[in-house]
């Protein structure tokens, strides 16, 4: 049985009650939208790309816990970053929730984002913390249709 | 006292209580239930999506497939008569169990999905013309919108929508008021999914049919819990599923008034629905062979057939008493929990509570609860405008049948104080 504790860590439970950066922004060049309408977690993505960098990132959403931790987590990974270095860093995400149990998460990488191990062991929620990565890509990427991860 | 109130039928008030329900034996006839979950006893509280399965009807379809299969309706060895008859013989246990006037007036189908689609496109599509209307509730899960949405779309028709109050009942005096001469037909639920609500269907049935309207009666959720007489509710249509009905997945019943489904055109080609098939000409079978083209779920309406039996063999009127008391039990302990909101508080309820927590969403709840062994349902419940209406993106759901128990309703509070905990 996975524990509980595994999937509801206190960061986690903090990001979910005062998610960082949790505002639109106006100024921004690339958006994109999440949305889950089975689970009901939604997520608006705004972000400020400048020569290949996050110079600026914002989202706005609802829904359980691990999709607003997630989101809240991730603008705070990648801002600063390269879209090359988002995208590694998604891909470390991707892996981490939904690959094999016995290979270690990249915690250098990752950094924070580690405490989202745990959401392997749920698997009806993996496409909660997932759904704000694939809006990311999506944003990055120029799509236009809101992305979903049922 | 509101209209919906007054027009409460008294179906889940039992009629004379005489000694309570033996639960205990009852949960000893559902091997399911002596299931561990992490350690736990399994507390299943999930009964408006699927409900668990007696030893007799898991016997029963062993039963026919290690020592009766054999195609229905078709062969002359010995082995098939008794296949065909042990069908057959289900399809008049139904007719009893809804004290229908014939048994074919009872057609097998996958579900109350289909049962739905099959009135949608047979009955009411070729009388739907361009400015015509289809009327259903507020409170209809989607498979009771879908397909009239698509009918209507094609045809050019309108799909009205009676209002429901804040508690979740209908308002029967709106209701009345969307019946025209425009309307083709009401469909509407007996007991919603989300809500729990009864609504007063021999009522609403009796103002549409005075209008010459008729009624399709979505019973999915009414079935497992009362006694359904639709003789006496007067509908057209009433539309089931075994599955919530203590019988297999896959099967369903539609019950339809045997001139209705004479009229009525097949809804599938193929074998069993013919007389005779030349390249020129197909003459259709007589009701029901005429919508059960193909070979038919067998193991489920025999699984279906031993599910009645056994209901049948229950007091139900004990079971009503019993279900009434666990929803009165399980609302006043929820209200123990801070933060918890029941959405749909209609006077007159099914054992079946929706609700939020506030601050936390209900994915968050279901995974909790079931660390605790705790199975709910959590989302929009296929019922995404009863969600809208209410201004909430889902709700957790508790649901119960007749082998709930008021310790389980313990368990359940005691797993949504662990989430408040771990929630800080």
């Amino acid at each position: 049985m996975p524990d509980l504790g595994d999937l509801y860590q206190q960061l986690i439970i903090d990001h979910n009650r005062n998610p960082r950066n949790f505002r639109r922004l106006e100024d921004a060049n690339r958006m994109a939208s999440g949305d889950n309408p089975l689970c009901g977690d939604r997520i608006q993505l705004f972000l400020k790309v400048e020569g290949g960098t996050i110079t600026d990132i914002g989202f706005q959403g609802s829904g359980c816990a691990i999709s607003q931790a997630s989101a809240s987590l991730m603008t705070q990974a990648v801002l600063g970053k390269s879209t090359e270095e988002a995208e590694a860093l998604f891909r470390a995400f991707h892996e981490m929730v939904t690959g094999p149990r016995d290979k270690a998460p990249d915690r250098q990488l990752l950094g924070k984002l580690a405490a989202f191990a745990g959401v392997r062991d749920f698997p009806a929620r993996v496409k909660c913390a997932n759904l704000p990565w694939h809006t990311l890509k999506a944003a990055l990427q120029g799509a236009e249709e809101p992305v979903t991860t049922e | 006292m509101s209209t919906a109130q007054r027009a409460a039928a008294p179906a889940s008030r039992p009629e004379s209580v005489s000694a309570p329900l033996d639960v205990e034996r009852i949960r000893a006839d559902f091997p399911i239930l002596e299931r561990k979950i992490g350690g736990k006893p399994l507390v299943y509280l999930d009964n408006a999506a699927t409900a668990q399965k007696p030893r007799a009807v898991i016997d029963a379809i062993q039963r026919y497939y290690r020592e009766q299969n054999a195609n229905i309706h078709r062969a002359v060895y010995r082995l098939s008569e008794e296949a065909t008859r042990e069908y057959e013989s289900v399809r008049a246990r139904v007719a009893r169990f809804l004290n229908a006037a014939e048994a074919r007036e009872i057609v097998f189908v996958r579900g109350t999905t289909e049962a739905i689609n099959l009135v949608a496109h047979s009955f009411v599509r070729p009388r739907l013309g361009p400015g015509d209307e289809v009327l259903i509730t507020a409170m209809e899960h989607h498979s009771n919108i879908v397909p009239w949405q698509i009918v209507c779309e094609e045809r050019g028709a309108r799909l009205r929508v009676a209002p429901m109050n804040r508690s979740g009942e209908l308002l029967v005096e709106e209701f009345e008021k969307l019946l025209t001469e425009r309307t083709k037909i009401v469909s509407l639920v007996h007991v919603s999914n989300s809500l729990g609500t009864v609504n007063p269907v021999k009522e609403l049935v009796s103002l549409a049919r005075a209008r010459g309207i008729p009624v399709l009666v979505d019973g999915a959720q009414a079935a497992p819990h009362y006694r359904v007489d639709v003789r006496d509710l007067g509908c057209d249509f009433y539309a089931l599923s075994g599955h919530k009905l203590f019988g297999p997945t896959g099967i369903g019943v539609l019950y339809g008034r045997a001139e209705l489904l004479e009229e009525m055109p097949p809804y599938q080609g193929g074998g069993d629905m013919i007389l005779s098939v030349s390249f020129e000409r197909t003459t259709y079978a007589p009701i029901p062979a005429k919508f059960e083209a193909g070979t038919p779920h067998i193991a489920g309406v025999i699984g279906l057939g031993a599910a009645i039996d056994y209901l049948e063999r229950l007091d139900r009127s004990q079971i009503a008493a019993h279900e009434a008391d666990l929803l009165s039990y399980a609302t006043e302990r929820l209200s123990e929990v801070p933060g918890l909101r029941i959405i749909g508080t209609a006077a007159h309820k099914a054992a079946v509570i929706s609700f939020v927590l506030e601050g936390i969403h209900a994915h968050d709840v279901g995974t909790i609860v079931d660390q605790e062994g705790v199975a709910i349902r959590t989302g929009h419940h296929c019922t995404q405008p009863v969600m809208e209406f209410f201004g909430v993106p889902a709700t957790a759901r508790a649901s119960f049948a007749l082998y709930n128990t008021r310790d389980e309703v313990d368990a359940l509070v005691r797993a949504l104080f662990k989430v408040r905990e771990v929630f800080g």
